[in-house]
């Protein structure tokens, strides 16, 4: 009798525990925590229909594209045919020259535009991470006009980048209100250094609040009690700062700035618009490519495409190497409390430690 | 309060005042310049001398086409929202209930092509689109679009389903429902709060997309708001019609910001999902 009196719930839980558990933990999840059954583990057949259409339209639209622009980028362009003086139909497969040609003749556009995009990304990077941090810091302290200040940084997100382009355009116009305010002419947006500046400010203005908006996510979860304790081994301000909140933050922040660079070394809109089209002190690799391509250079426009496609892919794989494989897996964690509960403990004595 | 922390709390002040400063200034420039009139559209005084909607009128001229761009713009941004918002919500679901093999494998490739450079899937499939006739339709700025619509919906939804407990679906199959009722009838009403913030931050995401948008369309007709406003053409080749793009950018922007201000706080929830935990 007693058998048959067995709980639905631990029924409904029984093919989870038989089924699910084996497949359970992706490889190197030790905890044990981690392989309590789901209320709702099930069968790999629901999983692999749930998942499939999203797998189906992103090998259609990004795993698919990818391949074709390696092929495209063998190929050369119609037009006449140097050897035989017929107009050719068909694209040439021309092997790597187009490879060679970007490195040998081509070489001073391309290397300018990977010099750019290379100098954009590190400088806006670099100040949307200061100016984003100081956000963070005085939105975690403004109790009275948090959800003012939070409010405002949200509006520079939500402002199309391409309508930033021309605001900012206008704002560096040569009778803008940019030279009104510095009191002196400068054209911001001819070539030159200062259409690099224009285009920085403009990058940076829009992407720090998002940055200072990660960086705040972090601050808050961090508990106020290492705060305290470290106030009473007598750490001034900037200490704290150092050894407490830097390295307790630093999670967000590696993501937020994983997150930018990635989007700031495929540039387009801003320098596009705000500056123009082949400008040579601000095309971007992603304006080469484009430009080519609609230029019905197809085949050298796929090889610019390939090679920034290898630039992003070998800095987002240096960041996860170099940062820990935890950076995408981040919600991985959320789910169960015990783990959150050991990574802010760890965290904690990583600050006392530093501290 | 002592001295310092009086001095303390001013510098605060002084804080969130630089900060509200640099976000909405030039966000101001554009509004005041869009209501100036085009004989003072060179002034930098604060406020415009008199107000004018003339620039409003210019932006609306048949010969911009900017209604249409507008029309365009939500077409394209609707539907790329709501295919990524039923692909991922069931992606999200499995992402975030079941156990499967290679679920953190598949989950990271997810969100590594939202970081793919959209200029490299672009070039080739523009050169697709023109072989099978597809420049200037809709389809051909839907398609690239799901690229990084469907791996931040999916992204976005499976924090939203984690942070559902799993007692609610347990409790509805102990009542008889099978788990694809207890997804309907159970998670999604439960989850609408969440589903709604990543339509809203899913559809800002494809408001905002240009390279696509410019690639994929030659036709002034079938351009969107971003891309024509881009083109506004003003009297003479020389002349940069700026009063009236201000104007349709403060059109194409109020919405979103309006949207945003709104819903701020799910939203900064919604973007902080990933790095905060």
């Amino acid at each position: 009798m007693a058998d048959t009196r067995t709980p639905p719930d631990t029924e409904a839980e029984e093919p989870g525990t038989t089924t699910g558990s084996p497949s359970v933990r992706p490889a190197g999840q030790a905890n044990p925590r981690r392989t309590r059954t789901k209320a709702t583990a099930g069968s790999g057949w629901t999983a692999a229909l749930l998942v499939s259409p999203t797998l189906l339209v992103l090998s259609i639209v990004v795993l698919y594209p990818t391949l074709m622009a390696l092929r495209e980028s063998l190929y050369g362009v119609k037009g006449l045919d140097p050897t035989t003086g017929f107009i050719r139909t068909t694209e040439p497969f021309v092997g790597l020259e187009n490879y060679s040609q970007i490195f040998g003749a081509a070489g001073d556009r391309f290397w300018n535009a990977f010099w750019n995009t290379t100098f954009f990304t590190v400088v806006t990077v670099g100040l949307e991470t200061v100016i984003g941090v100081a956000m963070a810091l005085i939105m975690h302290k403004a109790f009275r006009g948090r959800a003012l200040v939070r409010a405002g940084i949200l509006v520079p997100w939500a402002v199309p980048t391409a309508i930033s382009a021309l605001l900012w355009r206008w704002i560096f116009h040569s009778d803008g209100v940019a030279n009104a305010l510095i009191g002196h002419q400068i054209l911001w947006t001819t070539e030159g250094f200062h259409a690099k500046v224009a285009v920085i400010v403009a990058e940076v203005w829009k992407t720090a609040p998002f940055i200072g908006l990660l960086v705040l996510a972090g601050l808050q979860v961090i508990p106020n009690e290492v705060y305290e304790a470290a106030r009473i081994d007598g750490a001034g301000a900037l200490r704290r700062f150092w050894h407490i909140t830097l390295p307790l933050v630093k999670p967000a922040l590696l993501v937020a700035v994983l997150f930018r660079c990635m989007d700031a070394l495929r540039m387009f809109d801003l320098p596009y618009i705000l500056i123009g089209a082949q400008k040579n002190s601000v095309e971007t690799l992603s304006m080469l490519a484009q430009h080519e391509a609609s230029n019905v250079r197809f085949g050298p426009a796929s090889a610019y495409a390939v090679l920034l496609f290898l630039y992003v892919f070998l800095i987002a794989f240096a960041f996860v190497r170099l940062l820990g494989t935890d950076l995408v897996g981040g919600t991985e964690r959320s789910s169960s409390p015990g783990r959150t509960r050991r990574r802010r403990f760890a965290a904690l004595r990583r600050a006392e430690v530093a501290a | 309060m002592t001295t310092t922390a009086r001095w303390r709390n001013r510098l605060l002040y002084v804080g969130v005042v630089a900060v509200v400063a640099y976000c909405l200034a030039p966000f101001y420039w554009m509004l005041v310049s869009s209501l100036r009139r085009s004989s003072d559209i060179f002034d930098t005084s604060l406020f415009p001398s008199t107000v004018s909607f003339e620039n409003y009128r210019a932006a609306f001229d048949p010969s911009q086409g900017f209604t249409k761009a507008l029309l365009n713009s939500l077409i394209v941004a609707g539907i790329t929202t709501a295919l990524a918002l039923l692909l991922a919500t069931c992606t999200a679901y499995a992402m975030a209930r079941l156990d499967f093999r290679f679920k953190r494998l598949i989950l990271t490739l997810i969100i590594a092509t939202s970081m793919f450079p959209v200029v490299s899937i672009v070039v080739p499939l523009l050169k697709l689109f023109t072989d099978i006739g597809w420049i200037n339709t809709y389809q051909a700025m839907i398609v690239p679009s799901m690229s990084f619509a469907l791996p931040l919906a999916v992204w976005n939804l499976t924090t939203f389903f984690r942070q559902m407990p799993d007692e609610l679906e347990h409790a509805a199959m102990i009542d008889g429902c099978t788990r694809g009722q207890a997804f309907r009838k159970v998670i999604i009403p439960l989850a609408a709060p969440g589903i709604f913030t990543t339509a809203i931050i899913t559809f800002i995401a494809a408001w905002n997309e240009f390279l696509i948008a410019l690639s994929m369309t030659n036709k002034p007709g079938m351009q969107t708001a971003p891309v024509a406003m881009s083109k506004f053409a003003g009297a003479t080749q020389f002349e940069t019609p700026f009063g009236s793009q201000m104007a349709a950018g403060v059109l194409v922007t109020v919405p979103l910001v309006v949207v945003v201000l709104l819903f701020q706080r799910r939203i900064v929830a919604g973007l902080t999902a990933g790095a905060a935990k």
